[in-house]
């Protein structure tokens, strides 16, 4: 037994003499793709709904308070779900907003929003985050959904056409700027501009 | 004499007992919830979508709270936030172009003005409603003042 993993060893350092280069390579690119997709599909997992809402935390606060809004359900059937609006769909931003996720399951270990007073108070910092994330690209998740080309203004209510004319479409302002609050209730907005 | 009206009264509290029930089921008084028996349920009215037009309402009489000219669904107004006057605010009116909140509303109950809206005026929407289009339940017979005026005015 110990000879053959001592022979196995061996086998696995030592430069390859009886297979062949090409077998190499294509073993190699064999288990990538397995290694990646395998990657790629544990990301994807945690790309869900289902995923989001397996933590109290998200499920009893921010989840229960979506369900009554338009992003839940509507008239055309199409709902956005928690990383629709929460995690960027380019690869490289998609690991870094899952790196930085890793302090949510710090916060989850720790208990650091796990009752709804401990919610309530940190809220507003948890809010502020998304605004900004969102304030500094553009509110690009809301528009992989929404975009001001296919816009069609004739088509709104004259408050919004108008305000999207004057703000939105000479880039003065961005969706977060207007739309606080649209998908769960908001956290205490006496201290944010605009708001009162 | 006293017993004598006691067994009167009685008398009739019996007959408008009898009578009176009897009659209330034979006209089959149409109430709010329309003239289906108790025990069934009528077919629900189809529901209108709000009023989104942005045209003010005129006010049925000077003191009226101004109705709501566009939909107000999804508008959270608690103890964290206020949507209403995010763009109903003073210093929010410049951006939004929306009507400013009412100066009365920044009295409180001692006539003192304050610096913004009074909490007593902070639920908006206990005055101000959202319009559908809909045929009333109860017929309403309400006169304009103004109307008034012109009719007396008329006759003399
Ligand atoms: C392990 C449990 C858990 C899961 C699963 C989870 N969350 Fe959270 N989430 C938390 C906790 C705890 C916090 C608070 C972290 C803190 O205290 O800063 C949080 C905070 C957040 C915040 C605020 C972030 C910030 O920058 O302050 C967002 C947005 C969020 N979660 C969205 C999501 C989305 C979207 C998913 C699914 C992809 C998800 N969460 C899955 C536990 C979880
Ligand atoms: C998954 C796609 C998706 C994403 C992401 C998304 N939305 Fe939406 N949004 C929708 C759909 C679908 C509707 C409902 C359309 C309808 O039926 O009227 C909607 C409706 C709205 C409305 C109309 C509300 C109303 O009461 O009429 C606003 C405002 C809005 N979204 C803003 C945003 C903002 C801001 C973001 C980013 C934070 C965002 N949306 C992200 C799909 C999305
Ligand atoms: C200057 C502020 C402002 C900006 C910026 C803005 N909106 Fe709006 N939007 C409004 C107002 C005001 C309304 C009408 C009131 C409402 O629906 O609450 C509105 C309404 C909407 C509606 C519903 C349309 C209707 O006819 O009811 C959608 C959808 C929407 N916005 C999406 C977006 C998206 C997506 C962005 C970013 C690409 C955006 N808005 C940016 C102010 C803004
Ligand atoms: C339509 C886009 C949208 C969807 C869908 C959405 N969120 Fe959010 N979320 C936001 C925005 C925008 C904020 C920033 C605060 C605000 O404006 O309400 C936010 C804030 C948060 C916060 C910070 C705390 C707070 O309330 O401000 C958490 C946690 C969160 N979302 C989790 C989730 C989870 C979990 C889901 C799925 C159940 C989800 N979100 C679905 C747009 C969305």
């Amino acid at each position: 037994m110990l000879n053959f993993l001592r022979r196995y060893w061996q086998a696995l350092v030592r430069p390859s003499t009886s297979i062949s280069l090409g077998v190499l390579t294509i073993g190699g690119f064999v288990a990538g793709i397995i290694f990646w997709g395998g990657f790629n599909t544990a990301l994807e997992v945690t790309n869900t709904e289902a995923f989001c809402t397996s933590c109290h935390e998200m499920r009893d606060n921010v989840f229960v308070e979506l369900q009554t809004t338009i992003h839940f359900t509507n008239r055309s059937g199409v709902r956005a779900t928690c990383p629709d609006c929460h995690v960027p769909h380019e690869w490289t931003r998609k690991i870094a907003r899952k790196m930085q996720a890793s302090k949510e399951v710090w916060g989850h270990l720790f208990g650091t929003i796990d009752t709804r007073e401990k919610f309530e108070e940190k809220r507003i910092d948890l809010a502020i985050h998304e605004w900004t994330r969102l304030k500094a690209n553009d509110s690009l998740e809301c528009r992989n959904c929404h975009s001001d080309e296919s816009m069609d203004i004739t088509r709104q209510s004259v408050r919004a056409a108008e305000s999207h004319e004057r703000f939105l479409f000479t880039g003065e302002k961005t969706c977060i700027d207007c739309h606080k609050g649209i998908a769960h209730r908001l956290p205490d907005m006496s201290q944010v501009p605009g708001w009162q | 004499m006293l017993r004598h009206s006691i067994a009167f009264s009685f008398f009739v509290a019996i007959a408008l007992l009898f009578f009176g029930l009897d009659r209330v089921a034979a006209d089959n008084i149409a109430t709010l919830r329309g003239p289906a028996p108790l025990i069934e349920q009528e077919e629900a009215p189809r529901m209108m979508p709000f009023n989104n037009n942005d045209i003010r309402e005129v006010r049925n009489y000077p003191e009226q709270p101004p109705v709501i000219p566009h939909k107000t669904d999804g508008y959270i107004v608690d103890l964290n936030s206020n949507k209403c006057l995010s763009c109903h605010a003073r210093s929010r009116t410049g951006e939004s172009q929306a009507p400013m909140v009412s100066i009365t509303h920044f009295m409180d109950r001692d006539g003192q003005f304050r610096a913004s809206v009074s909490p007593r005026r902070y639920f908006c929407s206990q005055c101000h409603v959202s319009q559908r289009e809909v045929k009333p339940l109860v017929e309403n017979s309400f006169i304009d003042v103004d109307t008034l005026l012109l009719e007396r005015a008329k006759q003399q």
